[in-house]
């Protein structure tokens, strides 16, 4: 904040010791002042065990008052994959050359989902916890690495509604399902980093939130849920450069590998090249730049 | 430490000229019109106020400095910056210009925030334990006392049942059963004896005199100056943000009750007077 000084700093007083040095002597902080990088790592990974609590917690209130309960927590992604298979695959024919269509958006549906919700968490993770955030003291990044936290466990029970949905359609199981343990452990860094970006943002900015709905809308649209972006640009003829950028979208290189990973029909070749090099890549970029960029206004979280 | 002791106190808490200021979007001329808003966005830095950006100076220019071992009352009519300077200490609001030193992590006694109303009381105590940074054994080794302090089992199985079905003093209790269950080095306490009933409020007042032995410095905020006669032995007197006296307990309370215009004596009043 680059605000006009209202009074000068306190002159120091001649003969005595200006508050500076006493605090110095006695070994005080400054209240309120950002912690190192290292420090700030190491309170977090002290607050572990609020982080899990707190995104078990907010996923459990979720559903407390319904009569279902936690049955919600299967249905809800079903009956939004549901809605997309009537929408796409009934009305609009968009299955028209893809094999095994209902795993194929089934999938892409979910782990859009993921990404979608935990950008969309993380944008009001700071702004819509301001008593929370101004009540108590802890690394700030706790709250959107929680919410990121959260939709990983929603994900989970997707996965579990997923699996019998698979099984449904027969996909047989086969070893790449392991697969999906990296794929999820790289979607959930690139996630957590999203949502700790968009927290800062949405701390100063509070407007963001709603501007976001439209551009993960759009987002969505161009990474492939409910088409196959391979088959895409074969058929139709983009400049290169577009071609790359859709390829390279994060969120089209996470569901495709998890798609990859899960239906026996969807092969490497409709993979985009150095598919894992983009995965690793994305998830660093975000997880570490997010994590430094929002540490980086740890201290101004909270103010009006 | 020992031997600092014996030739001065151990300031555990230093004020440095601190002011704090509050800023409000959507207020002012403009009133949330779209004009101030894009005002607003386009003139960031230069044209705040003309913006509709209110700046509320909450806590003007504040320098003291609190010893180790000392309870320290804060008093002021409403809104004169009391919790404003109690959230800065525990270093949850920024200072705009001036420096808080302080000896370790002072925490605010509350943990309200951090509880969810869908959760069993149960999970709440864990949940608000873990938020104030205390370990899950922690939590384990102290559940039964804390439970048994919010007395929230004594008209049956409570603590089984989501926090949205207790009656608004159960939920009191319980909160402040849990906030207090944390032992600090500079505790800083907002009003928290109001809570509950009476037999409730003297199990809390023994508490928080507990708390205060082994904490190194109590920062009371209250608006009833018995109880701030009762644990401090100093006393703040905030006025519009400004610090108007700092001094013994009796001396400033006398002065501040002559500025209100009233005694606040529980018995033998004369008839209902200002506060």
């Amino acid at each position: 904040m680059s605000q006009v000084l209202h009074t000068p700093p306190t002159a120091a007083t001649d003969q005595a010791e200006t508050p500076a040095q006493i605090a110095a002597r006695y070994g005080l902080s400054v209240s309120g002042a950002r912690p190192s990088l290292p420090e700030y790592v190491r309170q977090l990974w002290a607050r572990r065990h609020f982080i899990s609590a707190f995104a078990t917690a907010k996923l459990t209130a979720q559903y407390s008052e319904a009569k279902l309960g936690q049955i919600w927590q299967v249905m809800t992604p079903l009956l939004n994959a549901a809605v997309y298979y009537f929408i796409f695959g009934v009305l609009l024919g968009t299955k028209h050359g893809v094999a095994d269509y209902v795993p194929f958006l089934v999938t892409g549906v979910f782990v859009w989902t993921f990404t979608q919700n935990s950008i969309m968490a993380g944008t009001r993770a700071v702004s819509g916890n301001l008593g929370l955030v101004r009540a108590l003291h802890f690394p700030r990044a706790a709250l959107p690495v929680s919410f990121a936290l959260q939709q990983l466990q929603q994900l989970l029970f997707s996965m579990a509604a997923l699996v019998v949905i698979l099984f449904c359609f027969g996909i047989p199981l086969s070893a790449s399902w392991l697969l999906t343990i990296p794929v999820l452990v790289l979607q959930f860094v690139f996630n957590a980093g999203m949502s700790l970006i968009m927290a800062r943002m949405g701390a100063k900015t509070p407007d963001i939130a709603q501007l976001m709905p439209f551009i993960l809308r759009t987002w969505m649209y161009v990474s492939g849920v409910m088409f196959s972006i391979d088959k895409t640009l074969k058929a139709t003829h983009l400049p290169y450069i577009v071609k790359r950028l859709l390829e390279a979208n994060p969120a089209a290189i996470y569901i495709d590998l998890m798609r990859f990973s899960l239906i026996d029909s969807f092969h490497a070749k409709q993979l985009p090249h150095h598919v894992w090099a983009y995965a690793v890549g994305w998830a660093l970029l975000a997880g570490v730049g997010g994590f430094i960029y929002f540490w980086k206004a740890e201290e101004k979280y909270g103010r009006g | 430490m020992a031997e600092l002791m014996k030739d001065e106190p151990t300031p555990t808490v230093i004020c440095d000229g601190v002011d704090i200021v509050y800023r409000v979007n959507g207020t002012g001329s403009g009133r949330g019109s779209a004009t101030a808003a894009l005002n607003r966005i386009l003139r960031r830095e230069q044209a705040e106020k003309a913006a509709g950006v209110r700046r509320v100076h909450a806590v003007k220019n504040v320098s003291f400095t609190a010893y180790k071992g000392e309870a320290v009352g804060l008093i002021g009519t409403n809104g004169s910056g009391k919790s404003t300077l109690l959230k800065a200490i525990a270093g949850l609001l920024p200072v705009e210009n001036g420096k808080i030193y302080t000896n370790g992590q002072p925490s605010l006694l509350g943990v309200n925030a951090a509880l969810m109303n869908d959760l069993t009381g149960e999970r709440n105590v864990y949940l608000g334990g873990l938020a104030m940074g205390m370990s899950r054994e922690q939590i384990k080794e102290r559940y039964q006392d804390i439970v048994d302090f919010s007395g929230i089992n004594e008209k049956g199985d409570f603590i089984t049942l989501p926090m949205r079905t207790y009656s608004s003093g159960m939920g009191a209790r319980l909160r402040f059963s849990i906030a207090a269950a944390k032992d600090h080095d500079v505790l800083l306490i907002d009003e928290a004896l109001a809570t509950g009933d009476r037999a409730f409020q003297k199990r809390s007042e023994e508490r928080i005199r507990e708390l205060r032995e082994r904490a190194g410095t109590v920062f009371l905020v209250s608006h009833n100056n018995n109880s701030i006669r009762d644990t401090c032995e100093r006393v703040l007197w905030l006025e519009r943000g400004v610090l108007r006296m700092d001094g013994p307990t009796e001396e400033v309370i006398a002065a501040y009750e002559e500025f209100t215009g009233g005694r606040d004596k529980p018995k033998a009043e004369s008839g209902p007077k200002a506060q």
